[in-house]
């Protein structure tokens, strides 16, 4: 059953420090939410407890109820490797694995959990790799160190790395903020061919970027849902005053 | 300051640097050049493939003894390398608190325990209740040397290798000891390495802890729980002899030595340079 991310009275501490407070949202299955909000706000916080990610870090601890794709994350006995192989996690900064090959990170997933035949891994970094606009640039340096590519093709292939595993939803945590403005395009023309198929949350600073590639948007300040509501709506038509502030550029 | 002196004092500081940098390998070159001087006459075919001759006798060579630290320095090695290894990992990623900084610190005391104490240790856990020095507590008293610093070095190199990476892992659904073995120990591995090979040359070279566990034998090697010759005891006996045809063969053997540590690095440092690196 497809219904999206669901997450209700969702707490966030970094010890004792309180990072979200009491987060309620829906988010459309097969549709991009964009997060958007000052430095510091939480959205980064907020999306690593989609996928337990949180918990990672010594001292964190979340509170609250989140579903995703009708399975609840944090019920007790579910383990958050499963949650983590159908959430998929792009970072800000491009990360493939410095030991692995072009090819190897791109099914570093599957390998690492045990996928052997080579027709199978063949295949799957050949349809990641496509997916995320990369196959061509790559397909004859497959063996090259993946770290050896460009900033915006290692971002590509980390997007490829946690498409190969099939998952369901895709966060994505400022990924473009490392990347020069001709990557970033080729990153959001991905997000939009990826949504048909998948539920992607991304974070970014950039809200002309959120504009471009969100149905609907989220901002955060000071650890707290401001507002959340169609992009276009938010972007023209804010209600709350402190978003409007924010879009505005009168703070932040 | 005008542009002129500050030019004259950037010279003059990289020159210093410079010089500074020489200094500190200068004794390795001396020590380089003083051995080839004094030992490479001494080192011929007999050198590396006989045993010693008699006392009397001319001639013959440290065969036995070559051989000899060969299987001390792979059974220390054997024994020394996993643990440090696995106890650098542990000090690493443990996330209690006290346990690892009780480890590190008793590590560094560890770690300067002088050679000899740790040799009368291994006395008296090995060679006392076997009843005889052999090549086993020789072994043993070099993996003790080894243990800090390779557990050391292990953690330096493991904690260096990006969180970034590990999240990258973990988030694509991959369990943490696999994450651990797949991607952060091969990304630390060249540095890991580098460490264990700088343990290997230190207890290449020790020669207390073996006088009274690995003993030294002027015979080949006669099985693990035989006393064994070794290379720096060799080097020691043949030192303080009053033979100059012995002390021509304490030269050579000493520069032997410095060989063998060398060819054992550069082999190691090839073995780890062929595939794609991460951290160093």
């Amino acid at each position: 059953m497809a219904d999206g991310i669901l997450v209700r009275g969702l707490n966030a501490w970094f010890g004792e420090h309180h990072v979200l407070h009491d987060i309620g949202i829906s988010m459309a299955p097969k549709a991009v939410t964009a997060l958007i909000g000052p430095s510091g706000c939480g959205k980064s916080t907020f999306i690593r407890c989609l996928n337990r990610m949180h918990e990672v870090v010594p001292g964190a601890r979340v509170a609250g109820t989140v579903r995703v794709e009708g399975v609840d994350v944090y019920a007790p006995g579910v383990d958050p490797v499963q949650i983590r192989r159908k959430i998929g996690m792009v970072f800000q900064k491009p990360n493939p694995f410095p030991t692995m090959s072009v090819f190897e990170n791109a099914v570093a997933g599957l390998r690492l959990s045990g996928v052997r035949e080579r027709a199978v891994l063949h295949e799957a970094a050949e349809r990641a790799l496509r997916q995320a606009a990369l196959w061509d640039e790559v397909k004859d340096s497959l063996t090259k160190s993946g770290t050896s590519l460009s900033g915006g093709q290692q971002q590509r292939l980390c997007i490829a790395r946690a498409l190969a595993v099939e998952p369901e939803v895709l966060l994505m945590d400022e990924p473009c903020s490392a990347l020069d403005p001709i990557a970033t395009a080729k990153i959001e023309e991905l997000i939009l061919e990826l949504r048909s198929t998948l539920t992607i949350v991304i974070v970014t600073h950039n809200m002309q970027q959120a504009a471009r590639v969100s149905e609907a948007t989220g901002f955060f300040l000071l650890g707290e849902l401001v507002e959340f509501g169609v992009t276009r709506q938010l972007f023209t038509n804010p209600r709350d005053k402190r978003t409007e502030d924010y879009i505005t550029g009168r703070f932040g | 300051m005008t542009p002129g002196v500050r030019r004259r004092v950037n010279v003059l500081m990289s020159g210093l640097a410079a010089v500074a940098a020489g200094l500190v390998i200068l004794p390795l070159l001396l020590i380089f050049g003083f051995l080839l001087w004094q030992g490479a006459s001494a080192v011929n075919v007999d050198f590396f493939t006989h045993l010693p001759k008699p006392v009397g006798e001319v001639g013959g060579g440290m065969a036995n003894a070559i051989v000899g630290s060969l299987i001390l320095i792979a059974l220390a090695a054997a024994l020394g390398l996993p643990l440090g290894i696995l106890g650098g990992v542990y000090l690493a990623e443990s996330r209690d608190r006290h346990i690892p900084w009780l480890a590190r610190f008793l590590a560094d005391v560890l770690n300067g325990v002088p050679s000899i104490v740790i040799g009368i240790f291994a006395y008296t856990v090995m060679v006392l209740p076997m009843r005889r020095f052999s090549a086993l507590a020789g072994a043993f008293a070099l993996a003790v040397i080894m243990l800090p610093i390779v557990m050391r070095t292990s953690e330096e190199l493991v904690r260096l290798v990006p969180a970034s990476l590990r999240e990258a892992a973990l988030a694509l659904g991959i369990p943490e000891w696999k994450v651990l073995l797949r991607v952060v120990l091969p990304a630390a591995r060249a540095g890991i390495v580098t460490g264990a090979m700088v343990a290997i040359a230190r207890v290449a070279g020790e020669t207390a802890p073996l006088l009274f566990t690995a003993f030294g034998n002027r015979f080949w090697h006669q099985g693990l729980d035989q006393p064994i010759a070794a290379l720096p005891l060799q080097i020691f006996a043949y030192a303080i002899a009053p033979y100059d045809d012995w002390h021509r063969q304490a030269w050579a053997g000493a520069l032997v030595l410095i060989g063998l540590v060398f060819v054992v690095s550069l082999a190691a440092r090839m073995a780890t340079s062929g595939r794609f690196t991460g951290v160093r």
